[in-house]
C-alpha cells in the first residue's frame, strides 16, 4: 500500500507523465517554471527542470497572450496546457476562451480544433476574497464547443488531468484551491480517465446527490451521515461538468425517484438548473420529490471567515435539504 | 509620406517578383468588384468588407511566404487570404453560405479558414489576431520547422489590450512573427489620429525592443523590401517585427457605408491615388510585362472570379445536420502513458 498523496502531488505526476509521453505536450502559465517557484502552490514544481525551458515557460502576465498562445500551438499540432492562475482571472481572457478556443472547430468545419487545456484553481476557505474564490463553470459549460472537469480526490485528479491534455477538444480544468493539500490514495500511475463519463462514488437507492469537484466529498459525506438515518443516498461526481453525463444521471435518477444538486458556485443560472430542467422533463411523472439545488449564496464570496463558511453549502446543509424531500 | 525605412532590405524585387505581386492584387480587385456587384444584384446576402484599396500590403508580403507559413486575418479578409493562395471559389461558396465553402458555410465571410495554404485563422474580433499568432509561430519555434507566421490587422486594434500583450510576449520569446497593421486610416468610423495616441503605431514597437517600421503599404517595392527584411529576420530567428503598412480603403468599414464620416477630399486624394492603376504604370514603364501580358493577368482574374461565383451559387446549401456537428471532436485516442521515473519534487 503507498502512501497518501495530495492532489498538488497526483497533479505534478500527470503532467510530468504527459510530458514524458508525448513531445507535443507543452506547458506554460505565470510563474510555473522552476526559477519563477514552479507554480504558486507547486503543482508544476520540477518540470522545467525535467524537460527545459522551452517545453515549460513562465510567462508575463498576460492571460489573453497565454490563452491566445495555446490555442494557436493548439491548432498548429501542440496539445498546450495552459494555466491561468485563478478562476476570475479567465474573465481577462474571456474573448480568447469562448469567442476562439471553443468555437474554431466548428466556425472551421472541422478543419482546425483546439486540444488545449486551460488549469485553472479556486474555491472558497482561503480568505481570498471576490476576485480569487468564484466557480464560474456555468459560463463555460453555456458554450458550445469547450469542456469542463473537475475532480474529487488526488488519484481522480490525476486520471482526469491526463484524460484533458490527451482529448481533442479545448478543457477547463478546475483546481480546487483548499482541496490540493487533502491527502488521498495515490493514482494508478499511467492511469488515464476519458472525458465524458460520470463517477458513481456511492451506491444508494433513496436519493441521487449529484455534485463535482471538492463538493462532491461533502455530499459523500452527507450520504454517510444520512445512512445512520435510514436514507440510502446515491452519490454521482460529474468529473465532465460540461458536457453532462446525462445517461449516468438519468439511469441513477430513474432508480431513486429523487435528486439534489450541489455546487459551490452561486445558484442561479448554475449546473444545477440546467441538471434539475434536464432531470425533470425526462423523469416528470416518476419523481417522488422536486429536484432541489443547492449553491453558494448569491453574492461575491466574502472575505470575513463566518461569512466565507456560510457562502458554500456544507455537508450539513446538504443533510437538511435532503431530509426535506422526504 | 512619413515613413522610415532604416535597416530594411537593400534588395529590389526583379521583374518576376513585381509580377507576381501584381497578379496576386489584380485577383483581389476582380474578385472584391465581382463580390460588391453580387451583393449589390442580390445574388449574395452576407455582411462584406471589401478591401479595395489594400491590395498591394498581403500581396507583397506573401511572395515571400510559402503555404507552410502561417497567417491569421481578420473580417476585412479577403485580400490577405487570396493573396496567401486560397481559392477564390472557396472563399466564394463560404460567402454564399453554401456546403462547398472552405468551412462548409459555418464560418461565413469573417471566419475563412483553409488550412492548405496556412490560412489557419480569421477573426471577427477586433485585436484577435495577434494573440493566436504568436501561439501557431510557437509552435513552429519549438519544432525548428522556419516557418513564419504574420498576422494581420487594422489600425484600431492597436489600441487593444491583447496588442500590447502580444507584442510583449513575443518580443519575449523571440517568436517568428510578423505583426502587420494595415492602417487604412479608419477603426470603423473612426479616424485614425483623433482616436490614436502618438498618431503612430509602428513606434509602439520600441517600447517592446522590437524592431518597428512604418511603410507605404500601396508602394509594392517598399512593401516587398519592408516584408523582406521582416520575413528574414523571422526566419532566421531573430524574433518578431511590428510593420505599419499606410494603405486606405475605398469602400468603407463594410458594404453599405455611406463614408459620411471621411472627408470628401481625403476619398478624393485617396481615389486618385488608388495603388493599382499606379502598380500597373509602374510595370510598364520598367518592362517588367507588356500591355497584352497585363491584359491577360486581368483578364484570367476576372475570369477566376466569375467561375467561382458560378461555383457558389450552384453549390448546394448545408443540410441542417450540420448544427450537431463540429461542436465537439470524436472520441480522443488517448495513448500508453509513459510513467515519468525521476522523482517528483512536487511538494
Amino acid at each position: 500500500m503507498s502512501e497518501n498523496i495530495n492532489c498538488i502531488a497526483a497533479l505534478n505526476m500527470a503532467l510530468h507523465d504527459a510530458l514524458e509521453t508525448d513531445p507535443t505536450v507543452i506547458v506554460f502559465g505565470e510563474d510555473l517554471a522552476d526559477p519563477e517557484g514552479g507554480g504558486v502552490v507547486g503543482v508544476t514544481r520540477g518540470l522545467s527542470s525535467a524537460f527545459g525551458d522551452q517545453r515549460v515557460r513562465s510567462t508575463p502576465i498576460s492571460e489573453q497572450a497565454i490563452i491566445g498562445a495555446g490555442i494557436g500551438a493548439a491548432i498548429a499540432g501542440m496539445r498546450p496546457v495552459t494555466e491561468i492562475m485563478l478562476m476570475n482571472f479567465t474573465a481577462v481572457a474571456m474573448d480568447m476562451i469562448v469567442n476562439h478556443a471553443a468555437k474554431l472547430r466548428f466556425m472551421s468545419g472541422g478543419q482546425t480544433h483546439v486540444p488545449m487545456v486551460i488549469r485553472t484553481m479556486t474555491g472558497s476557505g482561503m480568505g481570498n476574497g471576490g476576485q480569487h474564490s468564484d466557480y464560474l463553470e456555468a459560463w463555460f459549460a453555456h458554450s458550445a464547443g469547450i469542456k469542463v472537469v473537475t475532480y474529487s480526490s488526488p488519484s481522480e485528479a490525476y486520471g482526469l488531468l491526463l484524460g484533458s491534455i490527451f482529448d481533442d477538444d479545448p478543457v477547463i480544468f478546475i483546481e480546487n484551491l483548499p482541496g490540493y493539500f487533502v491527502p488521498g490514495a495515490p493514482p494508478v500511475r499511467g492511469t488515464v480517465i476519458s472525458l465524458g463519463h460520470a463517477n458513481i462514488m456511492r451506491a444508494g437507492s433513496d436519493i441521487t446527490l449529484i455534485s463535482y469537484g471538492a463538493m462532491a466529498n461533502q455530499a459523500l459525506l452527507a450520504a454517510e451521515n444520512l445512512s445512520r438515518e435510514g436514507i440510502s443516498a446515491e452519490v454521482v461526481d460529474l468529473r465532465t461538468v460540461a458536457p453532462i453525463d446525462f445517461a449516468t444521471l438519468l439511469s441513477s435518477v430513474d432508480k431513486t425517484r429523487r435528486a439534489l444538486v450541489v455546487h459551490e458556485a452561486v445558484r442561479p443560472f448554475g449546473v444545477g438548473a440546467e441538471i434539475a430542467a434536464e432531470l425533470s422533463e425526462k423523469l416528470h411523472g416518476q419523481l417522488k420529490s422536486p429536484i432541489r439545488r443547492l449553491g453558494g449564496a448569491f453574492c461575491a464570496v466574502p472575505f470575513s471567515k463566518p461569512l466565507e463558511s456560510a457562502h458554500a453549502p456544507k455537508a450539513a446543509d446538504i443533510e437538511a435539504a435532503v431530509r426535506s424531500l422526504f | 509620406m512619413n515613413t522610415k525605412t532604416e535597416g530594411v532590405a537593400e534588395s529590389l524585387p526583379d521583374k518576376a517578383s513585381l509580377l507576381d505581386i501584381y497578379t496576386r492584387a489584380v485577383l483581389i480587385k476582380a474578385n472584391d468588384e465581382r463580390i460588391r456587384a453580387a451583393a449589390r444584384a442580390g445574388k449574395m446576402n452576407m455582411i462584406y468588407y471589401s478591401p479595395r484599396g489594400q491590395e498591394i500590403i498581403p500581396s507583397a508580403i506573401s511572395v515571400h511566404l510559402t503555404n507552410a507559413d502561417y497567417i491569421t486575418t481578420i473580417y476585412r479578409g479577403i485580400h490577405d487570404q487570396l493573396a496567401k493562395g486560397v481559392p477564390a471559389k472557396l472563399i466564394w461558396a463560404e460567402y454564399a453560405g453554401r456546403s462547398t465553402g472552405s468551412c462548409k458555410g459555418k464560418g461565413g465571410p469573417m471566419h475563412i479558414t483553409y488550412p492548405d495554404v496556412g490560412v489557419l485563422v480569421t477573426t471577427g474580433i477586433v485585436g484577435s489576431s495577434m494573440p493566436i499568432a504568436n501561439g501557431l509561430a510557437l509552435a513552429s519555434q519549438l519544432r525548428g520547422d522556419g516557418r513564419v507566421t504574420v498576422a494581420y490587422f487594422g489600425d484600431g486594434a492597436a489600441n487593444i489590450g491583447a496588442f500590447h500583450e502580444s507584442l510583449n510576449l513575443a518580443a519575449v520569446w523571440k517568436l517568428p512573427v510578423i505583426f502587420v497593421c494595415q492602417n487604412n486610416r479608419y477603426a470603423e468610423h473612426s479616424q485614425f489620429e483623433k482616436f490614436t495616441a502618438g498618431g503612430n503605431v509602428s513606434n509602439r514597437a520600441a517600447g517592446f525592443g522590437m524592431p518597428g517600421i512604418r511603410v507605404d503599404g500601396n508602394d509594392p517595392v517598399a512593401m516587398w523590401r519592408v516584408a523582406k527584411t521582416a520575413v528574414d529576420r523571422a526566419r532566421s530567428g531573430e524574433g518578431p517585427t511590428l510593420i505599419e503598412a499606410l494603405t486606405f480603403r475605398f469602400h468603407g468599414h463594410l458594404l453599405g457605408d455611406d463614408g459620411s464620416y471621411i472627408p470628401p477630399a481625403e476619398m478624393a486624394a485617396a481615389r486618385a491615388a488608388d495603388p493599382m492603376p499606379r502598380f500597373r504604370t509602374l510595370l510598364l514603364t520598367q518592362h517588367a510585362a507588356d500591355e497584352a501580358a497585363l491584359r491577360d493577368i486581368e483578364l484570367a482574374a476576372d475570369r477566376a472570379a466569375l467561375d467561382a461565383q458560378e461555383f457558389a451559387l450552384s453549390s448546394p446549401w448545408p443540410r441542417t445536420s450540420e448544427l450537431q456537428t463540429d461542436v465537439f471532436g470524436g472520441p480522443s485516442s488517448i495513448p500508453t502513458i509513459k510513467v515519468f521515473s525521476r522523482p517528483s519534487v512536487a511538494p
